[in-house]
């Protein structure tokens, strides 16, 4: 606090002049990655979507031809469709799932973090490798179900377009409860431990100081939680791209895969820039849009005393 | 967020594909690892899932693993630099059985001819696709360039990119009369001819267990309507009575050119490949729908079939286990249930027969269709110099008697006629004459469709007809959907 007024009362005609002289030389390494590595292809893929390319001939400016094939093509709103559930259900699976386990890891006891070690082990393995060990355990002939001799376990699993789809939802959380049930345990741990002992004194129970305390406190972790998770959904596509290749049929198709099949498959890498941009606009709406449900100021501490 | 960051399991052949382009402009040799065991004539994806988590892994390896190849001598300036000693560049698909094979040719050649030596770099088969594909397009393509023909060589054509070999096939008659004419016919867009064809043939048959059949007690199919039969027969004795791997989509699509060509006749498809207007309502493409989605509501495909995929070979050893008693699938299946069915293959397990005529339908029953042979392109890039070697090494070095013999080895059938003499003491004798016979006695040998078929016009395709295994679009529907992207 001291510091701010300090500044301030020198040199009220240039508030701040001082110190930002400095700070956008700072940015400038991460600005310089940021402007090569995403900017610069951003705007390559959005011209291209302005033209026709089958990644051989020449390119060739069709106007807004790739934009009226994609934006007509009935698969378009069939993958939005399967990329909204996938994210729907995936974060109402993780989010629980994350959270409790979260609040469950948070306790320093020495058996706590033995199981933290072994739930963080999906974590350490590539997409593909799941997907092709999930295929491999599902495989309705040779799979689980056949090995254990469980018919229950024997279901046409990546065939049926509801039970692939499930699969989808459950594998993705598989792979990604133990990061963001990493991101709740160090929310939780962040939690004073005053609350809870004047909440003992006030005589509430573990579910009411649950409910009453953990969950309001970890507010802006489910928020960072969420974002990271919502707008990683619409970019799914390894995981998916092995386990059904965005079958049966499209049950599956999720957008990024639409855009990978349509580009690199059928060589329509304008209609496939088209979908790119696509994707850029729902990320940065749905990033846009959780921020400002979590409030104006999500820098904000909850913290006493911060 | 452009296409290539979303994409995370093509980031090491991506990666690889700037690497090799550094690799060339600094003249280094390279070889890439595969871990590919599959025949590498399919247009798949991911044979990078050999059922084993391990495979991805290596998969990423071999592509970021360059190695010093073995042929010639080392370290010369590769394409465009032209001049004396002159050196052409040859891409091939790696990995067994081909690679050796595809190596020693050229390692032949060039002890053969000093003065004029080919360079060669093996990628394995999904990188191949991607990266032969930018390559050309960034005017950057290998002299001579390998591929499938068909549609993908019909897009290269269109962008100008392959020269035109037709008249030095008229010079060289001899160069094209001994092969399979039936090879020529996916080399040949619009009347020209723009690809050597080379290595072996591979029609699509219709294996069986035999001793599936004697525990049941039936015979192989006559005609279509023993199929049904056989259906009922092997549901009621609880074996699947056809095996199938639905998901990976080009293994339905066999069941549909045999369909169409025994009930139409080839000139069904033809047109369709011509580009000819709703040229997929053709009451014989409708009559094959029809028959197609019957046979999967009786049940004749295994449960579960739209969960398996040929990429992990589990559709093969659901047939040499004897879970299921017949199996439409390519020659190089041969190699597989070989190398993987135990004793099935050498105890005489193993039976096969072409796909047999429907009753009252059109087609000629010796027709067949699969991979009529692989191609050779020259990139109209090349210097003048790396064209002559290119032609040379076409009439002299491809399918020469020694690379003849090592094909039959692999258990292939080279696309000379005559082949079949190297045969006799071969332990896969029987097999390798009945290819031959279908090869060189089909009246037509239609090509693979998404191979025929332009990239575009072929995604549509597969995606359709998983569609149509789904029973979710009826044949009317396909052939709508499909008629909306002819000429594609």
């Amino acid at each position: 606090m001291s510091a701010v007024t300090a500044r301030r009362t020198p040199s009220a005609a240039a508030p701040g002049a001082r110190g930002d002289g400095v700070l956008p030389w700072l940015a400038t390494p991460a600005l310089l990655v940021f402007a090569a590595f995403a900017v610069l292809p951003l705007i390559g893929v959005l011209l291209l979507s302005f033209t026709s390319w089958d990644t051989l001939g020449e390119i060739r400016l069709t106007g807004l031809e790739s934009w009226r094939s994609v934006l007509t093509d009935p698969g378009l709103p069939h993958a939005l469709w399967v990329t909204f559930l996938i994210m729907l259900l995936s974060w109402a699976v993780q989010t629980p799932a994350s959270i409790l386990i979260g609040v469950f890891l948070a306790g320093r006891q020495r058996y706590r973090e033995l199981l933290a070690v072994l739930y963080f082990i999906p974590l350490l393995l590539s997409s593909a490798a799941i997907a092709i060990t999930f295929k491999a355990l599902l495989d309705p002939n040779f799979g689980l179900g056949a090995g254990l001799q469980l018919d229950f376990l024997n279901q046409d699993w990546l065939g049926e377009p509801g039970l692939a789809f499930g699969v989808v939802i459950f594998v993705v959380s598989w792979q990604y409860i133990p990061f963001h049930s990493l991101l709740y345990q160090g929310g939780v741990r962040q939690i004073p431990r005053s609350l809870y002992e004047a909440a003992e004194l006030d005589g509430a129970g573990r579910v009411r100081m649950f409910f009453s305390i953990t969950l309001p406190q970890l507010k802006y972790t489910i928020i960072t939680s969420s974002t990271l998770m919502v707008v990683g959904s619409l970019t799914f596509f390894d995981l998916i791209f092995v386990l059904t290749e965005g079958g049966p049929g499209d049950a599956t198709r999720a957008l990024a895969l639409d855009m990978y099949k349509r580009g690199f498959q059928a060589n329509l890498m304008g209609a496939a820039c088209a979908i790119g941009v696509i994707l850029v606009l729902v990320g940065l709406a749905l990033a846009l849009l959780l921020r400002r449900l979590g409030g104006r100021d999500p820098q904000a501490s909850q913290l006493e005393g911060a | 967020m452009d296409s290539g960051t979303g994409v995370p399991i093509h980031v090491a052949p991506a990666a690889s594909e700037y690497y090799n382009r550094a690799a060339a402009s600094l003249g280094v040799r390279r070889t890439e690892i595969s871990v590919e065991s599959r025949t590498p004539s399919r247009r798949t994806f991911l044979t990078l899932s050999m059922g084993l988590p391990l495979g991805a892994a290596l998969a990423a390896c071999g592509t970021s693993g360059p190695a010093p190849s073995g042929g010639g001598a080392g370290g010369g300036a590769t394409g465009g630099n032209g001049g004396g000693g002159a050196k052409a560049t040859y891409w091939f698909l790696s990995g067994p059985p081909g690679e050796p094979v595809r190596t020693s040719a050229v390692e032949r050649f060039n002890k053969a001819n000093p003065n004029g030596q080919i360079e060669f770099t093996a990628i394995q088969n999904d990188a191949y696709k991607t990266k032969i594909k930018t390559a050309i397009g960034a005017n950057q393509a290998p002299t001579i360039i390998w591929g499938w023909g068909g549609g993908g060589l019909r897009s290269y054509v269109q962008a100008g990119q392959v020269e035109d070999l037709t008249s030095w096939f008229d010079q060289n008659p001899a160069v094209k009369d001994r092969l399979f004419p039936s090879s020529f016919g996916a080399a040949t867009i619009d009347g020209k001819i723009y690809a050597m064809p080379c290595e072996t043939v591979q029609p699509i048959i219709l294996f069986y267990n035999k001793k599936v059949f004697e525990k049941v007690g039936v015979q192989p199919p006559q005609t279509y309507g023993d199929i049904l039969d056989l259906v009922k027969k092997f549901n009621a004795a609880g074996i699947a009575p056809f095996s199938l791997a639905g998901q990976s989509r080009w293994t339905n699509m066999m069941w549909l050119e045999f369909l169409f060509d025994r009930i139409g006749g080839p000139e069904v498809f033809q047109a369709v490949f011509d580009g000819e207007k709703d040229a997929w309502n053709h009451p014989a493409a409708i009559e094959a729908l029809t028959k197609m989605q019957e046979l999967i509501k009786a049940n004749a495909f295994i449960k579960g079939f739209s969960s398996i995929t040929a990429d992990s070979n589990a559709d093969q050893a659901l047939l040499y286990t004897g879970k299921a008693a017949m199996m439409l699938h390519g020659s190089w299946s041969y190699g597989i249930q070989q190398a993987q069915g135990g004793d099935f293959v050498p105890s005489g397990g193993l039976g096969w027969i072409n796909f047999p005529p429907v009753d009252g339908g059109k087609g000629d029953p010796s027709n067949t269709v699969g991979n009529p042979g692989q191609y050779l392109s020259i990139s109209s890039k090349a210097t003048p110099e790396q064209k002559e070697i290119a032609k040379k090494f076409f009439a002299n070095g491809v399918l020469d008697e020694e690379e003849q013999k090592q094909w039959v080895d692999t258990g292939g059938v080279p696309i000379v006629k005559g082949a079949d003499k190297l045969f006799a003491g071969s332990k896969d004798a029987e097999f390798l004459n009945f290819v031959y016979s279908v090869a060189s006695n089909a009246k037509v040998f239609a090509q693979s469709w998404d191979q025929a078929l332009s990239p575009t016009a072929a995604e549509v395709l597969l995606d359709n007809i998983a569609k149509l295994f789904q029973l979710s679009i009826s044949p009317q529907q396909f052939a709508t959907n499909m008629n909306a992207v002819i000429g594609k």
